[in-house]
């Protein structure tokens, strides 16, 4: 997923936000991984927004993409220039209307916004993991959102909501966890990826690992995969976006000038704007996590790891009521692999509702304002909250 | 509620699972959920109105009918319904076998082409019909097949199925209000609904 943060068109917002802390897995009681390997302690970075009902059955986890983080919207601070990465949709009386609804979102095991990962210390040498990091799973990611949810006393969300590598996190939720989660909505996502995104991950990582300050993962105290990681971006980005989106975007225009300058410098704006992706994405990502997290999402495979290779197995226990959004431009995560999503879920008799939003921006699409977007996941949680609170 | 749905509204049995294809902005659904607590699904290939459906909490899957049936397993809903779209469907022998497969009975209901009026504009002027039920000219028509109630209930038949209840109305397409006609319908119905299962002996 791309950066998009932008304040919202009307103003309105959550307003303050506060990044807050668990910690658990306190050697000897690890948290047992997918791979058979023990990681502990583990410390997860969540934000919270909204109110708590009393009897707690509002509740909404959103889960975050590659590059995403706890801060899913609101200001830590009045004059932060930023909001969080998806303030379009989370808010008062927004897609996810915060004044109904207590919206969590934490960042990612693996990751690097305040959850342990490949940059945290490794308590048994003081040094940062790097690649002793232990490889995680979507599996796994799940499991310390629950540990999180089990601490702060909740036993019941009303819906799980992601998008993309997010999305995939959605359906391990409602996989793992069917009892404890009401609605799910999947976000331009899929159950496995592709040859296709493999490749491109592939590609993003190569890139990270033949940097000369690559080191084996062990850079922390010296220069960073920088010209690595910002080219994982690169590549990273145009998979997002779409040809439609990039012809009207930039064209073949030229940046800063009126002719070709015959060298290598950035001539046109597509280079240019690219370059200045991956150096921005550099200063807040750690290297180590970009592998770790396409790793986790390139390994998930649902009927693999839940149904002995049959995904209408693997759903055989989910009862989550579903609604599945994609959009028909994105080449990443194509709408064939929402509908066979959805085509599981029809074999299992599940309550499942579908759409194809028509959008040019590619996988992008989620994280940007539309409309219909905010409409359908807006109505879909009020007949869900409805439908729960006429079954109480 | 437009005046074919009511009447296709009032044979679906309370708390059943139902499916219909092109609902539209779930206006059928949404009925029966409330007043007849049924599980219902639409299919519906307009992304404006799938909208709409969710809207009004009906469960709605994005995409083309004959498509969307076949994923589901067999007897998966008691009563498949078809709208006013038969008139539409490239190879309705294929769909309709498919939907029986799929629902226990399937509602059908499309406009009459040997309404009396329609007789007569080919009689008379030797023109390809046009009315209020069928507006369109014949190159831009989404209507490809000419169905009467007659040719239905021979189909029917020739498909080895039965038709439980037939209700023929003389009704412009959205209209909330019209008559049943039970006096020469395939001369003076304007649209023929009809209710049909599978023979017993036919698993």
């Amino acid at each position: 997923m791309s950066e998009y943060v932008e304040h919202d068109n009307g103003g309105i917002s959550v307003g303050l936000v506060e990044k807050k802390f668990h910690t658990f897995a306190e050697p000897p009681n690890a948290l047992m991984l997918e791979s058979g390997a023990g990681l502990g302690p583990i410390t997860v970075a969540y934000e919270t927004m909204g109110i708590l009902n009393s009897d707690k059955s509002n509740v909404i986890l959103v889960t975050h993409a590659l590059s995403g983080d706890s801060h899913v919207a609101g200001y830590y601070a009045a004059d932060d220039p930023k909001p969080g990465w998806w303030d379009i949709m989370v808010g008062p009386g927004k897609g996810i209307d915060t004044n109904r609804y207590f919206v969590i979102c934490s960042n990612v095991l693996g990751g690097c916004m305040g959850t342990t990962g490949p940059s945290s210390t490794n308590p048994t040498t003081g040094q940062p993991y790097g690649l002793d990091f232990p490889v995680v799973t979507i599996g796994d990611m799940v499991k310390v959102q629950k540990v999180l949810l089990d601490h702060l006393g909740i036993d019941k969300l009303l819906a799980v909501i992601g998008g993309s590598i997010g999305g995939m996190q959605v359906i391990e939720w409602v996989i793992s966890y069917p009892e404890m989660v009401t609605a799910a909505i999947l976000l331009a996502t899929t159950t496995r990826h592709s040859a296709l995104a493999i490749a491109f991950n592939e590609i993003g990582r190569q890139a990270i690992m033949s940097d000369p300050n690559f080191n084996k993962g062990d850079y922390y105290s010296g220069p960073k995969p920088d010209l690595g990681l910002a080219l994982a971006r690169m590549v990273g980005h145009v998979t997002y976006l779409s040809d439609e989106a990039m012809r009207s975007k930039f064209g073949r225009r030229l940046q800063n000038r009126d002719n070709l300058a015959f060298d290598f410098e950035a001539n046109f704006q597509v280079e240019s704007y690219l370059r200045y992706q991956g150096s921005k994405f550099v200063q807040r990502f750690d290297a180590n996590s970009f592998l770790y997290i396409t790793k986790a999402a390139d390994y998930f495979d649902v009927g693999r790891q839940h149904g002995q290779d049959s995904e209408v197995e693997a759903f055989a226990r989910v009862t989550a009521k579903i609604l599945a959004i994609s959009f028909t431009s994105d080449w990443l995560y194509p709408t064939y692999q929402s509908r066979d999503l959805v085509k599981v879920m029809k074999k299992n008799g599940l309550d499942v509702s579908f759409c194809e939003i028509e959008a040019k921006c590619g996988h992008d699409a989620f994280l940007l304002p539309n409309e219909r977007q905010s409409a359908l996941i807006n109505r879909f949680l009020n007949r869900v909250s409805e439908e729960e609170h006429d079954a109480l | 509620m437009r005046y074919d749905l009511q009447i296709i509204a009032s044979w679906i049995e309370p708390g059943s699972r139902v499916l219909d294809l092109g609902c539209g902005e779930g206006e059928l659904l949404g009925f029966l959920k409330k007043e007849k607590l049924v599980k219902g699904t639409g299919i519906e290939s307009s992304e404006a109105k799938v909208e709409k459906c969710i809207e009004k909490g009906v469960q709605v899957l994005q995409g083309d009918i004959t498509e969307e049936v076949h994923d589901y397993p067999d007897n998966s809903f008691d009563y498949v319904i078809l709208s006013q779209t038969l008139q539409q469907v490239l190879e309705p022998d294929i769909l309709i076998k498919d939907l029986l497969r799929v629902g226990k009975k399937i509602i059908v209901s499309f406009p009459n082409f040997s309404y009396w009026s329609i007789r007569l504009q080919i009689l008379f002027f030797g023109y390809a019909p046009k009315n209020r039920q069928l507006p369109y000219e014949w190159y831009n028509t989404p209507n490809i097949r000419i169905i009467t109630i007659k040719d239905f209930r021979r189909f029917v038949r020739e498909t080895g199925c039965e038709v439980i209840k037939e209700v023929d109305i003389n009704t412009h397409s959205d209209d909330l209000q019209g008559n049943i006609i039970r006096f020469l319908p395939n001369l003076r119905a304007t649209y023929g609904i009809f209710l049909v299962s599978r023979r017993n002996n036919t698993p």
